[in-house]
């Protein structure tokens, strides 16, 4: 890709009017942590940058009884740093603040994260976790996918060329929910996700698990909504036989491959150990915000 | 290609500047401006030498686009100190002799003055996560660490 042309429109019409261009192909852009790098690769096809970080609630935040909207080319920087987010969406918050460095998550947003839909993306086990959900906006008005649906494949997702995603919204959790995020790396900063788990548990005022949802990264070509983990956790105490069997069951969910950050088979067992790990804190988390 | 006519404040002076929409704003500062301070490592985020702010943000600026830049307040390595009047944190990367080869040391003194603006007391733990996207080649980072934990005593005014 060769960028000839760059254009920061000021609403979302007006993106959406530049995105149905034929001349030359159009690729929007957050922060431009892929992206940017994506451009320069070796193909010179001429392509246009879409800026959306001067369009109106791109950048923001609304969070309130009903849940939270977030503006997808928001900084993880700034997001991290969103303490009412992070009191109800901690796992979330974790897993922005381990994108790349400081300087990358200055620039690099949730929803560039999302889009660019690597299977080792950090924020989408998370998001999943969360119930999170895509509000696309087209041509033809907007459409609400589940972030589990959204991603199809290995740097693939549902929109069409003309669509971008407009916010990322969640509901407000039940009371005594709460959320974790874990991720396997072989160094403790700056290398992409092993495996990643994230999870949400919601514990009654006896402390079982009335709901959870367990998501799983880099184990497959998206990542994956493991119901069956979240079914031996739900009815439990989140004890360690309930913590062993959803372990298992993401374990069983997991279709790695092998690469030189690991084989399929320390994937698959690492995975279980992080849905375990993450179940564990978010229980305990759960337990402190009745 | 038509070039693109930028104006921006850089290390607070107004500066205008014609670029190519695909220009990085690692390539106007040092091919355009002559800001040649900022160090290009690997072009990809991966090791922090390009790192400058941008409204007031700790950026890698190989992965800014110069159009970008538009309207905006970009701060350098140039804007810290100046040969006869270093910035404290360039005199303790002196003192503590952080650094041999010098290539990473603009982006880790631009870093290190946005982490203490954000964090007057960093522990060391939270100077090294911070800095993480700072690679050094050559001092093994304990020499860099002792310079940063010394300017941010000094900056609090606890002098030894
Ligand atoms: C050094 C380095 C380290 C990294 N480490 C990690 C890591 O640890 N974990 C991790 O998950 N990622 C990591 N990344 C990848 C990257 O930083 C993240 O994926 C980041 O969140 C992308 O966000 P962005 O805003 O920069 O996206 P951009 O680069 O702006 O966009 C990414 C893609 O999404 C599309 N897009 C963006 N926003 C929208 C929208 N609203 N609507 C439609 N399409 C959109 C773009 O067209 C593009 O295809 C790293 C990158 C670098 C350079
Ligand atoms: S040159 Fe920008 S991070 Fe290496
Ligand atoms: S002093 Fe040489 S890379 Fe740091």
């Amino acid at each position: 890709m060769a960028v000839v042309d760059y254009q920061a429109p000021q609403s979302i019409e007006d993106a959406i009017g530049i995105l149905q261009k034929t001349d030359i192909k159009s690729k929007v852009m957050a922060g431009g942590t892929d992206l940017i790098i994506q451009t320069k690769s070796q193909t010179a096809d001429p392509v246009r940058v879409v800026d959306l970080k001067h369009i109106d609630g791109m950048m923001s935040y609304t969070l309130d009884d009903g849940g939270m909207s977030l503006g997808p080319a928001m900084s993880c920087a700034e997001f991290t740093t969103l303490d009412d987010v992070k009191a109800v969406y901690p796992g979330l918050s974790e897993s922005a603040y381990l994108i790349g460095s400081t300087q990358v998550q200055g620039r690099a947003s949730i929803g560039g994260n999302l889009c660019n839909a690597s299977p080792a993306a950090d924020t989408i086990p998370a998001l999943i976790a969360n119930g999170a959900q895509c509000v696309i906006e087209g041509n033809n008005g907007e459409r609400v996918v589940a972030v589990e649906d959204f991603v199809t494949g290995v740097a693939q997702n549902c929109m069409a060329s003309d669509e971008l995603l407009k916010r990322i919204s969640m509901p407000r959790p039940a009371p005594g929910t709460s959320d974790a995020y874990l991720r396997f790396i072989p160094r403790t900063e700056m290398d992409i996700a092993v495996a990643g788990a994230g999870v949400s548990v919601t514990l009654d005022s006896s402390g079982k698990c009335t709901a959870a949802r367990v998501a799983i990264g880099a184990v497959a070509v998206t990542a994956l909504l493991v119901r069956e983990a979240a079914e031996a956790l739900i009815g439990t105490a989140v004890d360690e036989q309930a913590l062993d069997a959803a372990a298992a069951a993401a374990s069983a969910a997991a279709k790695p491959i092998t690469d030189r950050r690991g084989t399929a088979e320390y994937r698959t067992h690492v995975v279980g150990v992080l849905v375990k790990r993450a179940a564990k804190i978010a229980a305990e988390r759960a337990r402190g915000v009745k | 290609m038509t070039k693109v006519h930028v104006t921006t404040s850089i290390n607070g002076d107004e500066t205008e500047f014609l670029c190519e929409p695909h220009d990085t704003l690692l390539d106007v500062l040092r091919n355009d401006l002559s800001l040649t301070g900022t160090k290009e490592g690997c072009g990809s985020g991966d090791c922090g030498a390009c790192s400058v702010t941008l409204n007031g943000r700790l950026v890698c600026s190989c992965l800014v686009l110069g159009v970008e830049a538009e309207g905006a307040e970009v701060g350098t390595i140039e804007g810290v100190g100046e040969a006869d009047n270093l910035n404290v944190i360039q005199e303790k990367f002196l003192e503590h002799a952080a650094l041999q080869c010098g290539i990473c040391t603009p982006g880790l003194i631009v870093s290190t003055q946005a982490l203490l603006a954000e964090n007057p007391s960093p522990t060391e733990e939270e100077a090294r996560y911070y800095l993480a996207g700072n690679l050094c080649r050559c001092t093994g980072y304990d020499k860099i660490i002792r310079a940063v934990m010394d300017s941010a005593e000094t900056m609090r005014g606890e002098v030894k």
